[in-house]
């Protein structure tokens, strides 16, 4: 039987009724219509659907929906301000990061909580970090040097902040 | 002005899919929207004896339940679109639900449509379906062998076709040769593996007859064809949309029975319907690509020169034919047999065969890359045999560039071509040198490194319809485009290809940009809606920018040629006076005299003072059928060091260079290399699809196919010769499978350097470190 669930979504609290089984990630397309986020497998290998939880990247088709209550959720659709891009989408497009797009968000995702972690990564910690996200358009070699851009640009600000 | 045309944009597309606001079919959501989903068989082989659906009609949120009885008086089966003259084409019905046998597993039995996703998949497992089982096999040799499983009873043997090229005197080249050499390669079927599963949305509204499918679609008006044909309805009666789409790589180019199904219940229900493939269903029921089992041979002289070519190959089809399939392993493949080389005789046989396995149709490449491994696996196999450096042994048999348009043995014209420029700008890279010294040095130390090059051709730019006919295409291979430049001077440009992700909405604004003297801004490009969009023939065969690219170009020039009619009017000025510099046509002379594309648009759309004669209203659709196909190539180098101890290969560089002719955006030609070196490297070092012995699909999910990740993959060294082609007004070739067509045959070729001490000249991909162990053990043994 549906029950109700409190999600707080890009900063916005939703509450919505679901199954005890819904995934998050079906949640999120199928209820929320927030579809940035995207089904590519059933076993968890693709990362498509990869979102922030509590600021952890996490693929949304391991949750279930009920688990995710009371965390603080972030898809894509909440990572520009406005028409300010956040430098990881920025560094995708500068970088021709993307080709298809399917993969996109949840790399890039996949990207904020590891570069909130690792501000000056090598080339191959980026590659170790999105293994978990699969992309059949790049050759991944772009994703990488969007990633190193973008940490670069995330530092500066930083270091503007600071001054 | 900035030159558009050749610079590295950021691409146009690319604010929505960063963003999250891109829709692609699963996206679509419509009033009233419900879910079907299918019963597909667990057997590769069997009869059904008796389907029981009564428990799932019943089901909670169960609208409707179809079988394979249900609908087989009532649609078409999935035809096959390339029937291969020449050939004895056998194509036996492909049901879209089967009634009688299930040929793979994975066919299809019975179709649900719920209220919703969940209620779908619930009732699935109440759908009870026997099964006598029958014997079955996914090997295409052994199931032309006698006592191998009959998969259609007007099929003996299996075999779906045989077709034979032949040019010059093979047999009489191999029996009077110096030296030859053969080899038994198997090319291992793929997992097409778009990121994006197919889908399908199919809304009938019965009060207009009007059927829009939304479909994961390479090719919208194929699909609107052949959807006409299953669904037995009037192809204008049809929309197809394709809106964003994620990737294809050829496996959503052929009809499937899932679309016209869901449209077929949308049609009999009066609701809109959608369906997702799951990522298992996905390995299941999409299509494969490859599937070779080929004995090889190459022939020549002792000091290099190549006499000789043959083949005999078993090419796996699948249970049933699909769409483009015969084409593949034939007109795609063997027509492709003499690569880079001038080889005077060439024979070919090729056995297309049905078996229990998932039906085999284009992957990225498609039939070329199978021809480029063979070859250029030949050549290295043939030098090592005649101690002569495999690089020299290329150098001797490439076409001079002086000799194009060259007819090479099999009848192909290509068009223009500088192989060795290609070749010696990628050793310039490398430092050869350098690195055969190193080699030596670690070989002392127990250590094994390889070289492996590999200079590629490409048949694409699909091409002149005229061939595609004489060929059994069933279908042109022109494409399109409408420029329609509005009153306030913008542009949209309507296409018939259908890119998804190779960004053409960008390079295709280049190219019009260019020509008007416009900013990048002002042009739109409208692709993958059947009812604004000309004709096309899709996106694939590395065909898009060559062919449909072309008609953009020649609309935008119809266009440019009317308005400098009305310039002329406008001004007061004969045509001949005018010039067009920089962004309008200027009065030769007095330049300040001048009218731009905007201006003059205003004036066409709005029609006050028109020349005489001419109509108000400023576009024009261009239609373009090439010449010829184009044909791209280049030069992959790869290094690698072996682990003899564990098989396991770790790649040192790899550097590719391609010659696509001038590219319009240099950064998305980069990123279509690296997409395409990056799926041959997963073909030579681990991609396989495995069925056991009971044609079941081993490796079905991510968890068991080897899609290749960062991690695994090297960085890519990318660099470009530049030789345009004679064929469009663009002169660009094709660069979306260059890419795939090199790498595989590169990374074999580099391990088999690497193990050349021990003997070893061949290991069939994936070169996965047991493999490469066990070939290592073998070696050893044979020596000892």
């Amino acid at each position: 039987m549906e029950r109700p669930v409190t999600l707080t979504i890009n900063g916005k609290s939703h509450t919505v009724q679901v199954e005890p089984r819904a995934l998050l990630a079906h949640v999120l397309r199928d209820t929320l219509n927030l579809t940035g986020t995207h089904v590519g497998c059933d076993t968890s290998q693709c990362g498509a659907c990869t979102v922030l939880i509590d600021g952890q990247a996490v693929k949304s088709c391991t949750v279930l929906a009920v688990q995710a209550a009371g965390s603080a959720i972030t898809t894509i659709e909440g990572l520009a301000k406005g028409d300010t891009l956040h430098p990881l989408q920025m560094a995708f497009w500068e970088k021709h990061g993307l080709q298809c797009g399917f993969c996109t968000p949840g790399m890039i995702l996949t990207a904020m909580d590891f570069l909130a972690h690792h501000p000056d990564p090598t080339d191959d910690e980026i590659r170790q970090a999105i293994e978990g996200n699969l992309c059949r358009c790049t050759g991944y070699q772009n994703i990488v040097a969007a990633i190193k851009a973008a940490a670069a640009t995330l530092r500066a600000g930083h270091a503007g902040a600071a001054a | 002005m900035a030159t558009l045309f050749g610079s590295g944009i950021k691409r146009r597309e690319d604010p929505r899919l960063i963003t999250g606001k891109a829709t692609y079919v699963d996206d679509v959501k419509l009033p009233g929207l419900t879910y079907a989903v299918f019963a597909r068989s667990p057997y590769a082989h069997a009869r059904i004896t008796r389907v029981d659906v009564s428990a799932a009609r019943g089901a909670p949120g169960v609208i409707a339940v179809y079988t394979g009885q249900d609908v087989k008086d009532k649609l078409n089966p999935v035809p096959c679109a390339w029937n291969v003259p020449g050939c004895d084409l056998k194509v036996p019905a492909h049901p879209l639900l089967a009634w009688e046998k299930v040929r793979y597993a994975g066919d299809a039995v019975a179709m649900i449509v719920a209220e919703t996703r969940a209620q779908a998949r619930d009732a699935l497992d109440l759908v009870d379906v026997d099964y006598e089982p029958l014997g079955a096999t996914a090997d295409p040799e052994k199931a032309t062998q006698p006592g191998a499983a009959q998969l259609h009873a007007d099929v003996p043997g299996n075999i779906a076709f045989t077709w034979v090229v032949n040019g010059g005197d093979a047999a009489a080249a191999f029996d009077t040769a110096e030296v030859a050499v053969s080899e038994r390669i198997v090319q291992q079927r793929l997992l097409p593996t778009a990121m994006e599963p197919r889908a399908a949305v199919a809304q009938y509204n019965s009060g207009s007859g009007q059927l829009t499918l939304w479909a994961t679609s390479q090719n919208p008006h194929i699909h609107r064809f052949l959807c006409s044909v299953m669904l037995q309805l009037p192809e204008h009666r049809i929309r197809v949309i394709a809106p964003e789409v994620g990737g294809g790589f050829g496996s959503k180019i052929p009809a499937y029975p899932d679309e016209a199904l869901v449209s077929f219940a949308s049609m009999q229900l009066g609701v809109p319907v959608k369906w997702t493939e799951d990522r298992s269903e996905n390995y299941k029921v999409t299509i494969h690509g490859r599937d070779h089992i080929e004995y090889v041979e190459m022939c020549g002289t002792k000091d290099g020169r190549i006499t000789g070519l043959r083949t005999k190959v078993y090419a796996g089809l699948g249970a049933y034919a699909s769409t483009a399939a015969p084409g593949i392993p034939t007109i795609l493949h063997g027509l492709v047999y003499s690569g880079s080389y001038m080889i005077p005789n060439i024979h070919g046989t090729i056995h297309g065969v049905y078996t229990n396995g998932t039906p085999v149709d284009a992957y990225r490449g498609a039939g070329r890359p199978e021809a480029a491994y063979l070859i250029e696996r030949l050549v290295d196999i043939y030098a090592r045999k005649i101690g002569m450096d495999p690089i020299e042994v290329r150098r001797k048999n490439f076409i001079p560039k002086d000799q194009f348009p060259y007819t090479v043995a099999t009848g192909l014209i290509y068009d223009s071509g500088n192989y060795e420029g290609a070749l010696d700008k990628a050793l310039g890279i490398l430092d050869l040198k350098a690195f055969r010294a190193e080699q030596a040095r670690a070989r002392k130390d127990g250590r094994y490194l390889g070289l492996g090059l590999v200079s590629y051709i490409e048949i694409c730019g699909l091409g002149p319809s005229q061939v595609a006919g004489a060929v059994g295409f069933g279908g042109g291979l022109y494409d399109s485009a409408i420029v329609r430049v509005y009153p306030t001077g913008v542009v949209r440009v309507y296409i018939g290809a259908s890119p998804h992700g190779q960004g053409e909405e960008t390079t295709f604004a280049q190219i019009v940009a260019q020509e008007f003297g416009y900013p990048v801004e002002s042009v739109e490009i409208i692709h993958g809606d059947t009812d604004n969009t000309p004709q096309g023939w899709g996106t694939y065969g590395s065909r898009t920018t060559a062919v449909c690219g072309s008609a953009v170009k020649n609309a935008a020039l119809k266009v440019k040629e009317k308005a400098k009619l009305l310039a002329a009017h406008l001004l007061e000025v004969s045509e001949a006076d005018l010039e067009w510099k920089d962004d309008a046509f200027r009065v030769k002379g007095s330049p300040d005299k001048a009218k731009g594309m905007a201006e003059l648009a205003l004036m066409a759309n709005v029609a006050w003072n028109m020349p005489p004669g001419m109509e108000p209203g400023m576009e024009a659709t261009a239609f373009f059928d090439p010449t010829n196909f184009v044909y791209p190539f280049g030069t992959h180098i790869c290094t690698v060091d072996v682990d003899v101890h564990t098989g396991q290969v770790k790649i040192l560089r790899y550097i590719a260079v391609d010659d696509c002719g001038p590219p319009i955006n240099p950064m998305i030609v980069d990123g279509q290399i690296h997409g395409g070196v990056i799926q041959g490297i997963g073909e030579g070092l681990q991609e396989i699809a495995v069925y056991d012995d009971e044609a079941q699909l081993v490796t079905g999910t991510m968890m068991d196919y080897a899609v290749p990740k960062a991690s695994q993959m090297p960085f890519i060294e990318v660099a470009h010769t530049i030789t345009p082609s004679p064929v469009n007004p663009l002169g660009v070739k094709g660069c979306g499978e260059a890419g795939t067509i090199a790498s595989a045959a590169c990374l074999v070729n580099a391990v088999c350097d690497a193990l050349a001490p021990f003997g070893i000249t061949h290991i069939d991909k994936p070169l996965t470190p047991a493999r490469v162990w066990a070939a290592i053990q073998k070696a050893k043994g044979a020596q000892a």
